[in-house]
């Protein structure tokens, strides 16, 4: 009932091309940024930064930079993990090696490494498409836990393999409180969230997603196959590198190349279908469902008290998140976000048929 | 009253002089194209005219869409030479052929099936688009202030089309016949000089063809722009085409007004389909 848009007449394109159009959703965006910035870090606990708000915000952004590629641009990846690690490895030397190198101006700059080798690695896009491509782009994967593994350079010759940074801050403010980790998190991905919503609105996105729909018809009318691919995979490391800086520095605080493996391609991969391809919305949706379902589904048992040993409920947060993935993709293979705006679509006319 | 007529005798006058048919600016000579063994087409010839509307017609398999794809750059021939504009044109790709102001329909509708109505014809106008990523990606400036000019093109054609209503729908949710007019809105958002129609009215019905027609002769009247067309439907060719040229197995076989094209012997033979 109160989900409606009587009244609200566009009398400017200003208008109607607005990220949200319907002034209750401005509203309700408006309120959820209360409730990031200001109430969850008065009221939240460590465990939940820690543990669940600030995996997911980092996830959510690496996330939307694959959604980016697989999304709006149709070309499928498995190095998400790879270009990650690129970007931490990237910021990392930088940090090191240049004196008063800033933590953000380190973060760009992985980022940029990641920009490169994502462009290299989407070459063979320009070949080959669907499976192929990405079996293609599972090289850069095998290639960057290689190198950094066996090239002592990357790592600053650390015996170990492992690396660590310490002391973060941002203009002069620590990033060493939980909160503070989790306040510095939500703004990047504030604004890359924009970034990427503003690119994906405007004729950038739309030359992607026209590559994604029908290239043949695409370059007919004048889009450059080269340079719409190549951009989307510019555009998606980039965002993946700097999610990958802040999952090495603010997350880990120390790392080795594990971090960074194939799990992590194929799980953000799955927070892209399942929260919807080609949707910034959805990349939100499908992080909140990888990270955070499996730690509710955790504490079930608690609530109830059920006494089930830690591993029998490890098991069973595997079949029944298993058999939720699946449900999900048969009731709707467009994603969480689709099942969104299709309530919001029915919330419109809700309670009349018509 | 008379001073009011004076502007509209004039714009009858500019159309009337946007109509009239010019010189050559296709020239299309001795073009073969063959796929491994298969010859498509066969030592073709012919021309098209500024502000004229040129059919090509003939048989299924004739070699009507590959002249298309040859023309907009998709295919390339082995042999022949394409004169545009008076200037032969090297090897050259389709992104190529629409910055020199081609632009085409498909046989088999191709838009871009995620998107919305308005987003595919605002894709058609990609080439007129000049700011970078960088902008995109800040958005409020200079790039909404591009977005919202070229908007404003988008919507007269929206317009021009008769789709207002349905200018926020994803295309693949609407009927082929609306989906037909979409891709004819994309094309003609790039402002094209040289339009290539592939069967417009293919699986329309008489209603829908009318309105195919009606927009094609406006386009063509309005804005003076030249249009090649494919079509099967020989009421509409004979009706609207000035010139028509026939093709059968990848050879050209008439080629003219048409009234030559009508009573030519070979294309009769074609039509009705005797031996070879």
């Amino acid at each position: 009932m109160l989900y409606r848009e009587n009244g609200q007449f566009k009398t400017s394109y200003v208008a109607d091309q607005q990220i949200f159009p319907i002034a209750q959703d401005r509203i309700a965006i408006g309120l959820l940024l209360l409730v990031a910035f200001v109430v969850m870090p008065l009221a939240g606990s460590e465990y939940l930064f820690r543990a669940v708000l600030i995996p997911f915000l980092i996830l959510a952004l690496a996330a939307l930079g694959l959604n980016i590629l697989v999304g709006y641009c149709g070309q499928i990846s498995l190095g998400t993990g790879a270009f990650m690690a690129v970007g931490a490895y990237g910021a990392y030397n930088f940090l090191v090696r240049i004196d008063g190198m800033p933590l953000i101006g380190a973060m760009l700059l992985g980022g940029l490494s990641a920009t490169v080798v994502g462009v290299l690695f989407g070459v063979p896009s320009l070949r080959i498409k669907g499976l192929y491509l990405a079996v293609a782009t599972l090289a850069a994967q095998f290639f960057t836990d290689w190198a950094f593994l066996r090239v002592g350079w990357f790592t600053n010759n650390s015996t170990s393999g492992s690396v660590s940074v310490a002391g973060l801050n941002v203009f002069g403010l620590p990033i060493e409180s939980p909160v503070a980790k989790y306040l510095f998190c939500l703004s990047v991905v504030c604004v890359f969230a924009l970034a990427a919503k503003n690119l994906t609105r405007s004729a950038t996105g739309r030359q992607w997603m026209a590559i994604r729909d029908m290239d043949v018809a695409a370059a007919v009318i004048g889009i450059r196959p080269v340079y719409a691919k190549l951009t989307a995979f510019a555009v998606s490391s980039f965002i993946v590198g700097v999610a990958g800086v802040l999952w090495a520095f603010v997350h880990l605080g120390a790392w080795e190349p594990a971090a960074f493996s194939i799990d992590r391609s194929f799980q953000l991969l799955f927070m892209v279908i399942i929260g919807g391809l080609g949707s910034i919305m959805g990349a939100f949706f499908g992080a909140a469902f990888i990270v955070i379902l499996p730690i509710i589904l955790d504490q079930v048992p608690h609530w109830f008290g059920i006494p089930l040993s830690t591993a029998t409920t490890s098991h069973l947060v595997h079949m029944i998140f298993g058999a939720l993935i699946v449900f999900f993709l048969i009731a709707e293979p467009h994603g969480l976000a689709k099942l969104w705006s299709i309530g919001k679509q029915k919330l419109r006319l809700w309670p009349f048929p018509h | 009253m008379m001073m009011n007529d004076m502007p509209q005798v004039a714009q009858a006058q500019e159309q009337a002089s946007a109509r009239r048919i010019g010189d050559v600016v296709l020239d299309l000579q001795n073009i073969s194209l063959s796929f491994g063994g298969v010859k498509a087409l066969t030592n073709i010839s012919f021309d098209v005219r500024e502000h004229e509307i040129r059919s090509i017609i003939g048989p299924n398999g004739a070699g009507k869409s590959s002249m298309l794809n040859v023309i907009n750059g998709v295919y390339h021939p082995q042999e022949g030479r394409i004169l545009f504009r008076g200037e032969p044109r090297q090897r050259m790709e389709p992104h190529m052929a629409a910055a020199q102001g081609i632009a085409r329909t498909f046989q088999n509708i191709a838009l871009f099936k995620g998107m919305s109505v308005l987003d595919n014809i605002m894709t058609g106008r990609n080439l007129k688009m000049k700011c970078g990523l960088l902008a995109h990606a800040l958005y409020w400036g200079r790039a909404q202030k591009e977005e919202i000019e070229h908007r404003v093109k988008v919507e007269e054609i929206i317009d021009f089309l008769e789709i207002q209503d349905i200018r926020k729908t994803p295309v693949g949710a609407l009927p082929y016949g609306l989906q037909k007019r979409v891709e004819l809105g994309r094309a003609l958002a790039a402002e094209p000089n040289l339009l290539l129609l592939d069967e417009p009215m293919a699986g329309m019905n008489v209603e829908e063809k009318q309105d195919m027609c009606r927009f094609i002769l406006d386009v063509n009247d309005q804005f003076g722009t030249t249009i090649v067309l494919i079509e099967h439907d020989m009421g509409v060719v004979m009706d609207i085409s000035d010139r028509v040229v026939v093709l059968d197995y990848g050879k050209k076989i008439g080629d003219g007004v048409p009234d030559e094209v009508r009573s030519n012997e070979d294309v009769i033979r074609a039509y009705l389909g005797t031996s070879h």
